[in-house]
């Protein structure tokens, strides 16, 4: 029994870092850039968020919706402002901008909302659903419901509609999809927008978890999801939810039962170990070498 | 075509050893400026305590530099591999304490260090070096967190039965008059501070000695072609593997040397200050200062390592306004249209020459 609600516990956050992981895919997938200051842009989300929710009083759908325009509208200024004028450089230049970024994020926060913690408001109820002698708390099922939902309508996005069909082109090829009339700057946009409102999701599900806001609140499960979507297979949407809850639950379960303090390289070398096998990722393409 | 410049100018300043005699040159003044200052006692206190640590980035930055620039695999966990020198350069030092005077026990400590982190970053390097592009770029980071955690989890000890050392702490006691060297999170405490700025800057000498006489050997060049066209190199000949390793390993001394040094110029050190924003920052010194140029690397770790210092009075937007010329830095040097217009200028300089 105790095995089965960590491995729940586990879920929950393999949730969150599943749609942490969601952003930094999609990103990798259609830009082709490891976007370092995603991670920043949860913990501004955080923080519109938290101002949402306790300062303006608003109720919890609406200032998780705040919250979502408020990082949409920062992840697209942020691919205007920086990451467009690099389209043609190096991919080491452009990790080095959002490096960049990710360090003006966080000062940036340090000096509007200085550096003590906030802590963030319950979101939810903080009672438990009992199945047969297993106790589950309500946010970690929210946090799974959230996952799935968001899960689904992405998986219909990119399948079912025409901007997605775009999106899946743009990510194959660029070339051959402006050659076929997709607006390639556009769709680029679209993906951080959408990367970025999950971002602001997935702020308001960690800190309803560990509810403390402080201005480097994103960096360490950045750092997490980024190793979750690399896990999966970085490009890959299902590979990013694989790899998500598998990361979650890994470091649940060796909190758990192996050690709290070396539990982050119990999850580091799995991860190490899974790419020897597949160097790709779980589900990542094969890399073919042309000679 | 340009006439070659005879005797010892000549020599210095030809194709093969201009870059070499800017970089030794540039080191060298900055040392007996910085050196003379320092006897007059015209240096400031704030920047007596940065000289050492500047020296500690160079040489991780040059070896860094090695790896991402010549070698081409980008690499996150350079501060791991100063860890491993740091923490064992401060048990090297602390163990020899009584016996060995200073300059000889740093001398031992860096190469003890040295030795223990190019064997580390050999087992590394056998699976880090089996993947290519971001995901060896990711599993270098992910060493790097793991090397942060295990050291942070360690306990070293010394007392009369001799040196002991452990990942759980309830397993560790040490007998009468005990020390311990590391203390599992709270890191190194009470380490004779025994880095000097002349060492430092010796080191940055060999680090420059030791790289610029790899890339202008047979190996370097087998690096380099390895970097440009893997298939190619293969072809004639070149063991990749091999190659790749022997530049990840002297990146990963060279770093070793430079935690060692680091390690030995503060009383007390923790495994979190060699976290992957250090590595970070590192890399951000190698890509600003131009890649597998070693005269940029040395520029552009001194520039960014004393702008922080610099932007000091403006206190607390020194970092925002650090964030802000990394990012206009990267968006100048990248534009087209800039490009072009240096490109000609160029060109046009180069037709007056002839």
């Amino acid at each position: 029994m105790r095995f089965l609600s960590n491995l729940v516990t586990g879920l929950g956050l393999g949730s969150v870092y599943a749609i942490i992981a969601l952003g930094y895919t999609m990103v990798y997938g259609i830009a082709k850039m490891l976007n370092f200051a995603h991670g920043d842009v949860i913990m501004v989300g955080a923080y519109i968020a938290f101002f949402a929710l306790t300062k303006f009083g608003l109720p919890l759908i609406p200032g998780i919706l705040v919250a979502v325009v408020g990082c949409t509208v920062l992840g697209v200024v942020v691919e205007r402002l920086a990451y467009k004028p690099l389209r043609q450089a190096s991919s080491l230049s452009v990790l080095i901008t959002a490096i960049g970024v990710s360090y003006f994020l966080q000062n940036g926060a340090q000096l509007l909302w200085s550096a003590s913690p906030k802590m963030f408001p319950a979101i939810i109820s903080t009672g438990t659903l009992n199945i047969g002698g297993l106790s589950i708390a309500y946010l970690t099922l929210l946090t799974i419901a959230t996952c799935i939902v968001v899960m689904v309508c992405l998986t219909l996005f990119i399948n079912k509609t025409k901007t997605g069909s775009a999106m899946r082109a743009c990510s194959e090829d660029k070339g051959a999809a402006q050659l076929m009339g997709i607006n390639v700057n556009r769709i680029i946009s679209l993906t951080f927008a959408i990367g970025s409102g999950l971002a602001a999701i997935a702020a308001v599900l960690l800190c309803a978890n560990y509810p403390t806001v402080t201005p480097t609140l994103g960096s360490m499960p950045g750092i997490k999801a980024f190793t979750a979507a690399v896990f999966g297979g970085i490009g890959s949407i299902p590979g990013a939810l694989l790899g998500g809850l598998l990361l979650g639950i890994i470091e649940i379960l060796s909190k758990a039962y192996i050690s709290t303090q070396l539990s982050d390289v119990i999850v580091f070398g799995v991860l190490i170990v899974i790419l020897l096998v597949k160097p790709t990722g779980l589900l990542g393409k094969k890399l073919s070498e042309k000679v | 075509m340009k006439k070659e410049n005879k005797g010892i100018i000549g020599y210095l300043f030809n194709n093969r050893h201009r870059s070499r005699t800017i970089s030794y040159g540039m080191v060298i003044i900055a040392y007996l400026i910085l050196e003379a200052m320092l006897r007059t006692g015209n240096l400031s206190n704030l920047f007596l305590g940065l000289l050492v640590p500047a020296t500690c980035y160079l040489v991780a930055a040059i070896g860094l530099n090695l790896n991402v620039g010549v070698s081409g695999e980008l690499n996150l966990g350079q501060a791991g591999f100063m860890a491993v020198g740091a923490f064992s350069g401060v048990c090297v030092s602390g163990v020899l304490a009584g016996s060995v005077p200073a300059i000889p026990r740093l001398i031992i400590a860096i190469i003890v260090g040295t030795i223990l982190t190019a064997l580390i970053g050999f087992l590394i390097g056998i699976p880090v070096l089996k993947l290519q592009g971001d995901y060896l770029a990711i599993v270098t980071l992910a060493f790097g967190q793991i090397v942060m955690n295990l050291i942070m989890n360690l306990y070293v000890g010394l007392d009369s039965s001799g040196l002991k050392f452990s990942f759980v702490q309830a397993n560790f006691t040490l007998g009468e008059g005990g020390k311990f060297l590391i203390n599992g999170p709270m890191g190194a405490t009470g380490t004779e501070r025994i880095a000097t700025f002349t060492a430092g800057v010796i080191l940055v000498i060999i680090a420059l000695v030791i790289v610029y006489n790899l890339i202008y050997s047979r190996s370097g060049r087998a690096i380099m072609a390895a970097r440009d066209n893997r298939i190619a190199a293969e072809s004639i000949g070149i063991d990749i593997a091999k190659t790749k390793m022997m530049a990840f390993v002297i990146s990963a001394a060279l770093a070793g040397a430079a935690g060692a040094l680091y390690g030995l110029n503060y009383s007390t050190m923790v495994a979190s200050k060699f976290d992957y924003n250090t590595s970070i920052l590192i890399l951000v010194y190698v890509v600003l200062g131009g890649l597998g140029n070693f005269n940029g690397t040395l520029i552009a770790t001194v520039v960014l390592f004393l702008l922080p210092q610099l932007l000091r009075g403006l206190q607390d937007y020194r970092m925002l306004i650090y964030a802000i010329i990394l990012i206009v830095i990267m968006l100048v040097t990248n534009n087209e249209l800039l490009k072009t217009k240096v490109a000609s200028l160029r060109g046009r300089k180069q037709k007056a020459k002839a």
